[in-house]
């Protein structure tokens, strides 16, 4: 769908001549952009994703450099702030917001620390997307048994809790299949894992739990235009099943799935924040907010500085994603098109 | 007499339910002619779409079948080609129109793809060359400034526009068969007369046979030049055009004649009504399935199913009485 804004001359009294023709994309993309809490949100999400980009150029310091001498030194400021600390704590002018209890330079790590949650927020929705559509679409679109079977599936998997699946990936593959056997697939994926910071099994953690939900929406939505007699047209014009579901029913379905998809990002965020304060997210010394939080949550009485800036990072960036998602849910809402 | 496009013998249609299997269409058998015009009419649910759908392999299956019969175009059987041979027929040599223009066009498409499908898909042109084609097709269908309207949405056209665009579509890639299904049923009077206008302008135009399926007998009187009467699943009778309005056989068709409301009738005449409703078909007829609501019933009707039979060259009717006398046919 390209723009098409074939907005003709004003007449005399400023009256446009003929009605401006807007694509439906055009259109909802004009709506999102009214709506002052996603133009907002959807600024963060990209100074997000600029500073997960040039995190190298960002960060003053490197992220696991252990500068053992300045551990849990503190800005002067932040003391001013945190008044209970003046007794003990070691100022510095060295770091933006403090080091950590091995004198890694905080800031550094924090800007580090959003490529994982960046990651995940990109990486989630696609996988979710590629299975969940797929598989969503050929149940909804062939009906019949082999709905019922591929619905039954998603039903038993549904059945699985999410972290405990995770949990046991994590432990199996981590510390059963580390050293022993080069060569072996497991092995491979363990060795991929390592070279990725840990996220591979956060990814794959998302991703054989998050299509679920994703298939089930979008077999609902193919059951309800299928039957439409925009399809029954199409398919008297000689149009074959791949032409039917990819140029008519998924232009018609694609609303709901971004604006479900655009939700749940904050969830995939949530999780990786989770897994990796509980230890089994990303590796140490890669920075990941969750693990930060972790970290700075023990000494949270002494040194609040700690766990106060990625506990901030992850709120702003999952109110960021949450207000995104609102904003698009309004402005691809089928029944508010044409408004303001 | 011009060649034979399309042959229907014996053609018979069901459904499963969960009540059990409805007879929707029940051995119907017709030809179409090249150039020729073939108006099928009936109340709603009398099979009027089933058939057409199932000779098109568009009945919904499960729950759909086509038990028995065959479909010849141009010599070949359409109910036992693949999905594949008849996509090549759907849209390019067989296409239709359907009754709601207001749904039958997808609503996140642009008119210009959706007209231009057929063209892309049976014709194997670029996009662009197809949306210049629907361009010109738009403008055949009499749709002011065609070009700048491909690049509308459905929602943007009205009612009739939407039907003409339909019409092109079906249009588009100069089928030898074009169906309509009621495509008049859901518009004004007005809009339906130019809509009327523009298929016999574009029928001596490009030569093509159409079957019209409506329920509307004034429409068929100026369009079609012969009429096939469906009741019950059955073609009941079939006749030339004049022939039918001048003279019915059947009782059904005498009484949907006699229901319309007639110009020159005094303004306080009642309107007629054929008393009853149509059957139900759980079970296949054994009896005529017009006799709970005929006025000329007799026992043989309760008893046997009239075959449809010859009356004269060219009409054809399925009946025990002949109406005239009251009494059984000779």
């Amino acid at each position: 769908m390209s723009a098409q804004t074939g907005v003709l001359k004003a007449g005399a009294g400023g009256m446009p001549l003929t009605m401006k023709r807007e694509s439906l994309t055009a259109d909802a993309f004009r709506r999102l952009i009214r709506n002052r809490a996603a133009v907002v949100g959807g600024l963060i999400v990209l100074l997000l994703a600029l500073i997960a980009i040039f995190a190298g150029q960002i960060a003053p310091k490197s992220y696991e450099v252990q500068v053992l001498i300045d551990n849990n030194k503190v800005p002067a400021w932040m003391v001013s702030l945190f008044s209970s600390m003046a007794p003990y704590a070691k100022t510095t002018t060295d770091y933006l917001l403090g080091a950590d209890y091995v004198g890694r330079d905080l800031f550094s790590r924090l800007v580090y620390g959003s490529r994982v949650s960046l990651s995940v927020a990109f990486i989630g929705p696609i996988i979710s997307l590629l299975i969940g559509v797929v598989y969503g679409s050929i149940s909804g679109f062939f009906g019949g048994r082999a709905d019922n079977l591929m619905m039954r599936i998603v039903d038993v998997l549904y059945a699985f809790p999410t972290l405990l699946f995770v949990i046991l990936l994590m432990a199996f593959f981590r510390s059963t299949f580390a050293k022993p056997d080069p060569g072996s697939f497991a092995y491979g994926l363990s060795q991929l894992d390592a070279r990725m910071g840990g996220m591979l099994f956060i990814f794959m953690g998302i991703g054989f739990t998050a299509w679920e939900t994703m298939a089930r929406l979008t077999r609902g939505q193919v059951l309800s235009v299928r039957e439409k007699e925009f399809v029954e047209a199409a398919r008297t014009v000689g149009a074959g099943n791949g032409r039917i579901m990819f140029r008519h029913i998924l232009p018609n379905i694609v609303g709901p799935l971004v604006v479900f998809e655009s939700l749940s990002i904050p969830t995939y965020i949530t999780f990786e924040a989770f897994l990796s304060y509980i230890g089994l997210g990303v590796n140490p010394p890669t920075p990941s907010w969750g693990s930060m939080i972790a970290e700075g949550g023990s000494v949270i009485r002494t040194y609040p500085n700690q766990a106060v800036f990625p506990a901030l990072a992850l709120a702003i960036t999952m109110f960021a994603f949450n207000f995104l998602g609102d904003g698009l849910r309004d402005a691809l809402d089928p029944r508010l098109r044409g408004t303001q | 007499m011009a060649p034979k496009v399309l042959e229907v013998k014996d053609l018979a249609t069901q459904f499963k339910t969960r009540d059990g299997i409805v007879h929707a269409v029940n051995g119907v058998s017709f030809e179409l002619q090249e150039g020729e015009t073939l108006g099928i009419v009936g109340e709603s649910a009398c099979g009027k779409t089933v058939t057409v759908l199932s000779i098109l392999g568009l009945i919904p299956s499960p729950p759909g079948k086509v038990v028995s019969g065959s479909a010849h175009y141009l010599g070949k059987d359409l109910l036992t080609m693949s999905d594949e041979e008849i996509r090549f027929i759907r849209g390019a040599q067989i296409s239709m129109v359907f009754q709601d223009p207001m749904t039958s066009f997808n609503p996140v498409l642009t008119i210009g793809r959706q007209v231009a499908e057929p063209i892309e898909i049976h014709q194997g042109v670029s996009r662009k060359e197809a949306l210049e084609r629907a361009g010109e097709l738009l403008a055949l269908v009499g749709i002011p400034n065609a070009k700048e309207r491909l690049s509308d949405y459905p929602h943007q056209f009205s009612g009739g526009m939407r039907q003409r665009a339909m019409i092109a579509m079906a249009l588009a890639c100069s089928p030898t068969v074009l169906v309509a299904d009621e495509p008049t049923t859901a518009l004004d009077v007005t809009i339906q007369a130019q809509i009327l206008d523009i298929v016999k302008r574009l029928r001596d135009q490009l030569g093509m046979a159409i079957i019209w399926i409506t329920h509307d007998l004034g429409i068929i009187a100026g369009l079609a030049q012969r009429v096939n009467v469906m009741y019950g699943g059955f073609i009941v009778e079939e006749a030339p055009v004049k022939e039918l309005y001048a003279h019915p056989q059947h009782p059904y068709t005498i009484g949907l004649l006699g229901s319309l409301p007639r110009l020159d009738a005094s303004t306080h005449t009642r309107l007629v009504s054929i008393d009853g409703v149509p059957p139900v078909l759980m079970k296949k007829p054994t009896s005529c399935p017009f006799a709970p609501r005929c006025p000329f019933v007799m026992d043989r009707c309760l008893q046997e199913n009239p075959p449809l039979l010859s009356f004269d060259t060219h009409h054809r009717v399925a009946c025990w009485v002949d109406p005239k006398t009251g009494g059984a046919r000779a």
